[in-house]
């Protein structure tokens, strides 16, 4: 791929006293890109996602996201991305245009974008029956939908999704796929990590997490390739099986 | 701005669609009022009373009238053995007996000393006092030649009819504002924690400061609203009279008001969990304040070592600048001190607050 890089990250380290969270990654990720990044539960990602959200210090290394440095400009990349976490990130006690209107206010949009695209989304989910409805009544897989079209709601450059599918069934997964498609053609890069093998194949990068450090990264049929592997999961359970860290969660 | 606003907005939503915790916000400080006002009731009345009068004089009768004749006082009746007395008091049929002399009136007259007794039920040391007490009163009031002379008048200024609720009221405030701002405040964040959306709001542009601001904003206006009720039914309904400066009593409240919220924002960066919050507001802020603060131990009885303690509970400047202000009517310069601690206590919580959030990440 030839196009813009949006995330550049290299030598990123960091350490909790004498334990090293993440060990010095290094990797760039393009303009429009589905990035995913794998790993076991305490190999580092959400850690090193967190440092690129800008929301915690590296302890050393550098990079940038949207341009932006991470290590000074954090306030200005937490502008230009957007962020869905594995637990559910939207207000259950708040009705679905409550939460839109929420967040369009926090990124600093107007009223009128605000109404406009609330509008132009509830029409596109076909939600538009749902604007007054109380989030916590929805589905688990139209919350997480509606989770992460708030998070692209103000047309980030970068949207982090940390586990976006926990839970939700396979063919609700599916859909949620189809929206992170539409999000990259429409150019917003989408950073994502999963459990789910399945998911890893629609990415069009995969790189793999043991113990801190990035052990694989490559299109995804690529690294079948270099492993001698059917499927992902394979490749993935070959290089975890490395992993000599406990599993912290 | 139209950050905070929209945050803001969220947070009064939150509560108002929480209707069973907008009940009891707003419901709690009314009936702590009824209850401190009305059935946790420190004076006695009813005081069950027998006489065991051998004398039958003119003074032992005049005594005896005066009791009868008092509000606080239920005459059962004469007495004529202390067997008699001993056994009504064992069984609990009775709370005091009152025993004169014989030739009650005589030696009074005579060598101007006259003896009389009093027997409470003193299993409540705190009734039996105070039943003791109430009759010595009477009794001084007779004559001056008994050898009973207490001095009522000092203890009873303020609060002339020793009505509890003059202690109360100032303690509900303190405790209900506590509760309120520093208890709800902690956990309304610590509730963004715990469910994830915390996350999603440090990746935003908002600050983290912006947040915390915003989340004591509807706390501030239940405070307020919580604030007036409580004056409102202190005056109207226990008949507490707000003696001094109704705006110094304000800003002397608000003071607290900002104190118990960043109380409650320093709990919410120290903990993850609402359960722990809760936890730490409840056993660390509430029974403190209600044992500490001299809203119904006074501190003075307190061994040294607690009262100690006891300043470091900011409820109890803040109740004692509310007595000195509403029921003693003092002006400003009777409460420099209090307030002096307080803005003290707001400034070092505040500051350690912010210390700890730009330490968290």
């Amino acid at each position: 791929m030839e196009s813009e890089i949006v995330i550049n990250v290299s030598e990123l380290t960091k350490k909790f006293g004498s334990f090293t969270a993440v060990d010095r990654i290094s990797f760039d990720v393009h303009k429009g890109e589905i990035f995913g990044f794998l790993g076991a539960n305490g190999a580092g990602k959400t850690t090193a996602m967190q440092m690129l959200c800008g929301i915690s210090k590296p302890t050393s290394g550098k990079g940038t996201v949207a341009g932006y440095d991470i290590l000074k400009e954090n306030e200005k990349i937490k502008r230009n991305i957007g962020y869905m976490s594995q637990r559910f990130s939207l207000y259950e006690d708040l009705k679905v245009w409550e939460n839109i209107r929420l967040f369009g206010g926090i990124y600093g949009l107007t009223d009128k974008e605000i109404k406009e695209k609330t509008n132009e989304l509830l029409h596109r989910l076909r939600f538009e029956s749902e604007r007054n409805t109380l989030v916590k009544s929805l589905p688990l897989g139209w919350k997480q939908k509606l989770a992460f079209s708030v998070a692209v709601f103000h047309t980030p450059q970068i949207v982090f999704l940390d586990e976006p599918t926990g839970g939700v069934d396979p063919a609700m997964r599916r859909q949620f796929w189809e929206m992170i498609y539409e999000a990259s053609d429409r150019g917003i890069t989408v950073f994502v990590t999963t459990h789910y093998m399945d998911e890893a194949e629609y990415c069009h990068r995969v790189s793999i997490m043991v113990d801190g450090r990035i052990e694989a990264l490559d299109v995804p049929g690529n690294l079948k390739e270099i492993h001698q592997a059917q499927s992902m999961d394979e490749v993935f359970r070959k290089l975890a099986r490395k992993a000599t860290r406990m599993d912290n969660g | 701005m139209k950050q905070f606003l929209s945050f803001v907005h969220k947070e009064f939503y939150h509560i108002l669609r929480d209707g069973r915790t907008m009940l009891i916000l707003l419901g709690m400080p009314v009936v702590q009022i009824l209850l401190f006002g009305f059935a946790i009731n420190m004076e006695v009345q009813h005081i069950r009373t027998v006489i065991f009068d051998p004398a039958q004089d003119a003074a032992t009768r005049d005594i005896t009238e005066r009791l009868t004749a008092n509000p606080y006082f239920h005459m059962q009746g004469y007495v004529y053995s202390s067997d008699e007395i001993n056994k009504l008091l064992q069984r609990g049929e009775t709370d005091v007996a009152i025993v004169y002399e014989q030739n009650f009136n005589e030696n009074l007259v005579h060598s101007k000393k006259a003896q009389l007794q009093i027997i409470a039920d003193a299993s409540n040391p705190n009734t039996g006092t105070i039943v003791a007490g109430y009759v010595t009163a009477i009794v001084g009031e007779y004559h001056p030649h008994i050898p009973y002379r207490i001095e009522v008048e000092n203890k009873l200024l303020y609060n002339p009819e020793m009505k509890s609720a003059y202690t109360f009221v100032p303690g509900i405030m303190g405790l209900v504002l506590m509760i309120i701002c520093a208890i709800m405040t902690s956990i309304s964040i610590v509730r963004e924690k715990e469910r994830g959306t915390m996350e999603v709001l440090l990746t935003s542009p908002l600050k983290p400061g912006t947040v915390l601001i915003s989340k004591t904003v509807p706390y501030l206006a239940l405070s307020f609203i919580n604030l007036i009720t409580i004056l409102l039914l202190s005056y109207f309904v226990l008949g507490v009279p707000i003696q001094g400066n109704l705006a110094l009593l304000v800003a002397v409240s608000v003071l607290f008001i900002f104190l118990s919220l960043s109380l409650g924002l320093l709990i919410s960066t120290l903990v993850q969990t609402q359960v722990t919050a809760v936890l730490i507001s409840g056993i660390g802020l509430m029974m403190p304040t209600l044992i500490l603060s001299g809203m119904i131990f006074p501190i003075g009885n307190m061994p040294e070592p607690l009262q100690w303690v006891s300043s470091a509970v900011p409820a109890r400047w803040y109740i004692a600048a509310v007595k000195k202000v509403m029921i003693e009517g003092l002006g400003f310069t009777h409460v420099v001190k209090e307030v002096g601690i307080l803005t003290a206590m707001v400034v070092f919580l505040i500051g350690a607050s912010i210390a700890k959030i730009k330490n968290r990440l």
